[in-house]
């Protein structure tokens, strides 16, 4: 089936698709759409499935974690304030090891309150022990949704798995969505076998406390876990493109990386601003490419070491920072290609709060990294507008008013 | 039906870590034998997360779920939806009980946002409070439930706010069964176990649990001080069933005037966090406004019961 639409709304049948059992979610702009939908689906019984109105997005995580922790799958989705409400349970349903699947619709934090695209969410829920993966078109949203069930619930992997997309970008934008049929998606994605579950038969107790003498064990179990998942995200696109054709990837994307001396690397729908500023700097003389980060938890980390050999520049675009030290993603990808590659690289921090990045932006500022004219760290679209400094102006006053009066 | 009567299985297995006189402990046996095997439980952040034991062992015989501290009604939601949907698939053929059990901080503070949500949604599930007045497990701080002039941690010259009642906030949630109950009516206690779980819907229980560390008291004196919370009006035992509130066992005695309250000061007295209302001197002040607000309550409620039945002689009204 063909539609035109929303990812928001793609994502809710794609959940029907993988047939999730219960959904529990708390409304949130931009992700309202999904769960309005979902619910409207079962109301009209077209979904046949649980829908939990909770009162709070930590809510809808405890009750994932329930419903998940008696043996069905399960489905919600946030972004933003709501995926910072539920941190403490994001940590909780993967150390318990639970496959739950979740949209994140990546979204600027507040104060202010911005509606926007930027990744600072997701980001910053990057060390929970959540299998990351980022989309770059409505199309991927569908099929990644619907292999993110088949990768968390791999006894190699019963991780958690978030899928993010960006905000506006791709959750209220049309665009042609192809579906495939449900004996299809059946065939890919069996039923639930749950690792574990309430079981009334064999009553064990489960998240009790647990001494330093175990603990580490348990983490270490979760590290090996997103090592098996490098392989079973791999096999679970291979095997979608087999069953269903389509293929947007495994944890990478590569584009035109084979020739290329310079390498942007990037993650979501900026790649596309990414790969159209490559063509413009080929047409220049530029041989750059584009990497795409489609699962940044577990990194792509021989992926990068592999494309980064040999080459002259890295450029990475971060719609995010880590405040006191650069953008997350820009740090990770030196890390993980440490060793393997003498490119200088250079990090864009740029796209925050829904800023408007056009790929003419990106590729004079790649042609200043690759000419040795940029600074390690940019915000490449950073302006200065009258009320910045108006208000630069206030601060500085009232500090030196400040320095005065301690003076005296 | 007596004690002696109650089921033999006990769920509550031995080698837990409670401390002597532990009132928790003593909940859980007597619930667990209302409940049954066919039960699922989840343990929100208490003494009682401590208690079953570390990993790998566990002194509870039932499914387990244990849960982050602001978690306890939405995570039922969550194991409810998924109990409908595994019946509806025929692999449960008697649908389990949901139990969660929580403390007083993860039910009067923490937790009251999930409860209510979960109350409002109407969740099929048992939700049971021990409310041992206090945040016991991290040592002792006040919580919502702690009473006037009580000393914690971190009320050192005494609380100085009354309590709230989560008991009757959920009776304003309209759900189907609220009830109170105290270890020392344990046969009341185990009765509404037992009529929670013939209740769909939310159900809520909440129970006494005098804690010897944290109010101060030999550890074998908790069934003692639970009886004379009762006996002097300071804890109310009552059941709520769709909206009609009746009284139940020692407070049933005290309203009814079968009994005649204790003074306050007895119970107050025995325990050693209201030792600074009493040493060096007597505060007349705060134990005066203590007696006085219990014998309010405790006469409203013997008025009230009167005008009650007044009105049923008039036969006015349908008797309920
Ligand atoms: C979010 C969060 N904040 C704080 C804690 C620390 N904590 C664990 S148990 C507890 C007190 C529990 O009090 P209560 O619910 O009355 O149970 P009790 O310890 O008295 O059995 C606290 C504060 C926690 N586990 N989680
Ligand atoms: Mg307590």
């Amino acid at each position: 089936m063909k539609i035109i639409d929303t990812a928001n709304h793609a994502v809710a049948y794609a959940a029907k698709l993988a047939r999730v059992e219960v959904v529990s979610a708390y409304p949130i702009t931009p992700q309202t759409q999904i769960i309005e939908e979902i619910s409207r689906l079962i109301d009209e019984g077209i979904m046949d499935c649980e829908y939990i109105p909770v009162e709070s997005e930590h809510s809808a995580q405890a009750a994932l974690i329930g419903a998940s922790a008696t043996g069905v799958r399960v489905f919600s989705a946030t972004s933003s304030h709501g995926l910072a409400y539920m941190h403490e349970l994001l940590h909780w349903a993967a150390a318990v090891r639970l496959p739950i699947v979740m949209v994140n619709v990546n979204r600027a934090m507040g104060p202010g309150w911005n509606i926007w695209c930027d990744h600072q969410d997701a980001i910053a829920a990057r060390d929970t022990g959540w299998i990351q993966l980022y989309c770059a078109s409505h199309q991927e949203c569908v099929d990644t949704l619907i292999q993110a069930f088949r990768i968390a619930e791999d006894h190699r992997v019963i991780m958690p798995v978030m899928v993010n997309y960006d905000a506006f970008v791709l959750s209220h934008t049309y665009m042609k969505v192809e579906f495939p049929e449900q004996e299809t998606v059946d065939l890919f994605l069996p039923e639930l076998d749950p690792m574990w579950k309430l079981d009334l038969d064999n009553p064990m107790t489960h998240g009790s406390v647990i001494y330093p003498d175990d603990y580490e064990e348990v983490r270490f179990s979760m590290q090996q876990a997103h090592g098996n998942a490098r392989k079973v995200i791999s096999e679970a696109a291979a095997e979608y493109r087999v069953i269903v054709g389509n293929y947007h990837g495994d944890l990478t994307e590569e584009f035109m990386t084979e020739d290329a001396e310079h390498i942007i690397v990037a993650m979501g729908s900026i790649a596309s601003e990414a790969k159209m500023a490559v063509k413009q700097l080929r047409e220049e003389g530029l041989a750059c490419g584009v990497v795409r980060i489609r699962s940044y938890r577990p990194f792509p980390v021989e992926e990068l070491q592999r494309v980064m050999r040999g080459k002259r520049t890295l450029v990475v675009i971060d719609r995010d920072c880590s405040f006191g030290l650069e953008g997350a993603l820009f740090s990770d990808v030196k890390a993980a290609s440490y060793g393997h590659s003498d490119a200088r690289a250079y990090n864009l921090i740029t796209g925050l709060g829904g800023r408007d990045i056009t790929y003419g932006l990106l590729a004079g500022a790649v042609r200043a990294a690759v000419e040795g004219k940029a600074e390690t760290v940019r915000w490449p679209a950073l302006r200065l507008n009258e009320h910045h400094l108006a208000s630069k102006r206030g601060v500085e006053a009232a500090w030196q008013g400040r320095q005065k009066r301690s003076a005296s | 039906m007596r004690l002696k009567d109650l089921p033999e299985e006990e769920l509550f297995l031995q080698g837990s870590a409670a401390c002597q006189g532990c009132p928790g402990s003593m909940a859980l046996r007597v619930a667990f034998k209302a409940l049954g095997r066919n039960t699922l439980l989840v343990v929100i952040a208490s003494c009682i997360s401590v208690l079953q034991s570390p990993f790998p062992v566990s002194a509870l015989d039932l499914p387990v779920l244990n849960m982050a501290f602001a978690s306890g009604g939405a995570v039922a939601s969550g194991i409810s939806a998924a109990v409908r949907r595994l019946k509806k698939r025929g692999v449960f053929t008697e649908e389990p009980t949901v139990l969660v059990w929580a403390g007083d901080g993860g039910t009067y503070d923490i937790g009251i946002q999930a409860l209510s949500g979960a109350a409002e949604r109407n969740t099929n599930f048992i939700y049971v409070c021990y409310n041992n007045e206090a945040y016991s497990n991290t040592g002792t701080q006040r919580s919502g439930a702690t009473p006037y002039a009580a000393w914690t941690t971190n009320t050192v010259s005494g609380k100085q706010e009354w309590r709230k009642d989560v008991a009757q906030i959920m009776v304003a949630h309209n759900v189907p069964y609220v009830a109170t109950a105290s270890l020392a009516y344990p046969m009341d206690f185990y009765q509404k176990m037992q009529k929670a779980k013939s209740i769909p819907g939310t159900k809520y229980i909440e129970i006494l649990a005098p804690c010897p560390p944290a109010w101060k008291f030999p550890s074998e004196a908790t069934v003692q001080v639970s009886r004379l919370a009762v006996q002097s009006g300071l804890w109310l035992l009552y059941e709520c069933e769709n909206g009609h509130t009746h009284y139940t066992s020692g407070t049933a005695r005290l309203i009814e005037g079968r009994s005649s309250a204790k003074p306050v000061e007895e119970y107050l007295r025995m325990q050693g966090r209201f030792r600074h209302l009493f040493s060096p001197e007597k505060d007349e002040k705060r134990v005066g406004e203590i007696q006085e607000r219990i014998s309010g309550i405790v006469e409203s409620l013997k008025f009230t019961a009167k005008m009650r039945e007044h009105i049923m002689d008039l036969e006015i009204m349908p008797r309920p």
